[in-house]
């Protein structure tokens, strides 16, 4: 198995095939899996801390974040060190809708979505032209721009300027026996089940199969008839959708957007959430989730003055020991179990 | 007209720091083919390297070329420990490490010398030039020391072996190996410059926006800009590239309304922008053209 990791990282399609199914295609583990996440997914809010609950609501928020930027990433071979970017303008929408035209907070999501898509189809045109590092770069600029842009005077009236906006937190509808937190808790699992459930039906329909194709071998898929640039641009508009509408849920979660949120910062964090993960595999956007919110504060508490080192260190340790993510760790260790099985 | 041609001015001397930081860019970027995320954060290590060897009464001068002697080594150090063995790991990889590696130093440096923030000496003092307030006596060094740094790296690359071995190892490593360059220790070589020249665009930077550990984020990104406008392999495109990135930056903020202040990394982003898509190579830089 150590071979095969290592004949991962020079060819991209074979390390897919390790990392994109690490739990095989066994499907009573898979359903046994969906039963114990579905039971403990409905019981935790009943059973733990509000503040805890809180946080796995925001796991959930980056875990579609996250996904927003696998499908770019992992799927379709595009990098982005700028999503904080559009995590922020799904955000701002959200907030300006809710704050300026009183409009619910349940229809703000489709509309950061199809703001945020338009965006990201208009970023990725010109990121058509770029690769690899280049767009990585173009990107990172992107996102170190992102918070001036929204400090911007003209738009102060718009979004607050740096005060940012406050919006205000919704109660449980139809009268459910719920508190604040525990029913925002409940709608953003409801809206991560189906964003989740939209991507992996997306990547096994002919959309998905052709972003994969221009990942693997551009030039094959263009004589297969694919159209590249269109695909691409649209990836990154979905990809921007993703993100954006986890930035929607965000600022209503939290209750509160100003442009120093959204830093190139969140943009790194989406990136580490993803590479932990396990890039080019759904459910690692989980992964991701619980180590943006968590390892940071782990950092913390084993140094105050140098937690940013320690992040770092555990950063460079992961990269050493799980070189391809949860994913990849996973798939090792389903490996040796069964071939101690056999 | 007279404003213009004082903005122009001061944008060349701004540019003079984007220049020196492109030109450690570019270095890292002809040695491993990656740009170095954590570049900026380096230089500024450095720099406090520098500023406290400053402070416990060493010359400015011996401190100076101390601090670069340390870089170069501390360079070579993390290429040889972290990222040796990464070698063939998958390009996301190499970008997690430069942010880990980001958020240590920064981190390292805010809890050894704390986030306040410091004045830097100046060698060639703040009295304005020739009594013009146009240009000050420290920005037109700094403009000699990276015209010195530009063609100490020009004679570097054409005419000393090391050099021609550097460029053949970053060129075509599997040939470069055939005809006996230690490929490995180019790299590693390729880091210490990079690491030593980030060193002196740090202490040439510092005097100007002051020290703490938070300085070269919005600096790198306009290094970057400059570096990309010049071209990512030609140092002296790149020195170029920060030029005009420093009178582009001044003009548009003070003839555009409403950019001002307030949107200047906004213009290193579109900079970055327009020129990767014109004219992907840049300015001096060869296009890159893949054989499929």
């Amino acid at each position: 198995m150590s071979v095969n990791l290592e004949e991962a990282a020079e060819h991209p399609a074979v390390a897919v095939d390790i990392e994109t199914r690490p739990l095989g295609r066994d499907r009573t583990l898979k359903i046994l899996f969906g039963i114990l996440i579905f039971v403990v997914a409905i019981a935790l809010p009943f059973v733990t801390k509000s503040f805890f609950v809180f946080q796995v609501t925001m796991v959930m928020i980056y875990a579609i974040a996250i996904l927003g930027l696998n499908l770019l990433t992992g799927f379709n071979g595009q990098f982005s060190l700028g999503h904080a970017a559009f995590y922020a303008i799904g955000a701002y929408t959200a907030a300006i809708l809710m704050d300026k035209a009183g409009i619910s907070y349940v229809w703000t999501l489709p509309v950061a979505g199809i703001v945020c898509f338009v965006f990201g189809f208009l970023f990725g045109l010109p990121a058509l032209r770029l690769e690899g590092i280049y767009l990585a770069l173009a990107t990172f600029a992107l996102s170190v721009a992102t918070p001036q842009i929204l400090k911007l005077s003209p738009l102060e009236h718009w979004t607050g300027g740096v005060q940012g906006i406050v919006i205000m937190k919704p109660d449980a509808p139809f009268g459910l026996p719920l508190n604040q937190d525990q029913w925002l808790y409940f709608f953003t699992l409801i809206v991560t089940a189906i964003m989740f459930w939209m991507a992996s039906n997306m990547l096994r329909s002919r959309t998905g199969r052709a972003m994969m194709a221009i990942r693997d071998n551009p030039i094959a898929s263009r004589s297969m008839g694919v159209n590249n640039s269109l695909y691409k641009a649209t990836t990154f508009g979905i990809s921007a959708t993703y993100t954006g509408i986890a930035g929607a849920l965000g600022a209503i979660v939290v209750q509160f957007v100003a442009p120093d949120s959204f830093t190139v910062v969140l943009s790194i964090a989406l990136l580490v959430g993803l590479v932990v993960g396990g890039v080019g595999w759904i459910p690692g956007a989980f992964f991701g989730g619980l180590f943006v919110l968590f390892v940071p504060n782990i950092a913390e508490s084993i140094s105050k003055g140098l937690s940013g080192a320690f992040y770092g260190l555990i950063l460079m340790l992961l990269v050493f020991i799980m070189p391809t993510g949860v994913a990849g760790f996973l798939a090792l260790i389903r490996h040796k179990v069964l071939r101690r099985g056999a | 007209m007279e404003l213009f041609v004082q903005q122009v001015i001061a944008g060349i001397s701004t540019g003079s720091i984007y220049a020196c930081v492109a030109l450690a860019i570019v270095m890292i970027y002809v040695a491993i083919g990656h740009l170095n995320f954590a570049q900026g954060e380096m230089a500024m290590f450095s720099t406090f390297i520098a500023w406290q060897l400053i402070t416990w009464g060493v010359p400015y001068w011996v401190a100076f070329f101390l601090t670069i002697a340390i870089s170069f080594v501390a360079g070579i150090v993390i290429e040889r420990v972290i990222f040796k063995p990464l070698d063939n790991a998958p390009i996301l990889s190499h970008v997690v490490m430069f942010i880990a590696l980001l958020t240590i130093i920064t981190s390292a440096a805010g809890f050894i010398w704390d986030f306040s923030i410091k004045t830097f000496p100046s060698p060639f003092g703040s009295a304005p030039l020739f009594g013009s307030s146009l240009i000050s006596a420290h920005q037109a060094g700094m403009m000699v020391v990276t015209l010195i740094l530009l063609l100490a790296l020009f004679f570097f690359f054409r005419y000393t072996r090391v050099g021609l071995a550097l460029r053949a190892s970053a060129d075509n490593p599997v040939s470069a190996r055939l005809v006996g360059i230690r490929v490995s220790w180019m790299i590693a070589l390729g880091w210490g410059l990079a690491t030593a020249i980030g060193a002196v665009a740090g202490m040439m930077v510092a005097p100007v926006v002051f020290l703490e550990p938070n300085m070269m984020l919005g600096i790198l990104t306009y290094g970057f800009a400059g570096a990309v406008l010049g071209g990512l392999s030609s140092p002296g495109g790149a020195v170029l590239g920060g030029f005009i990135v420093g009178v582009v930056e001044n003009l548009a903020g003070t003839f555009i309304p409403v950019i001002g202040g307030e949107l200047k990394l906004t213009i290193a982003l579109c900079i970055i922008i327009l020129v990767l898509v014109l004219k992907p190579g840049g300015l001096f830089g060869r296009a890159t053209i893949q054989r499929v």
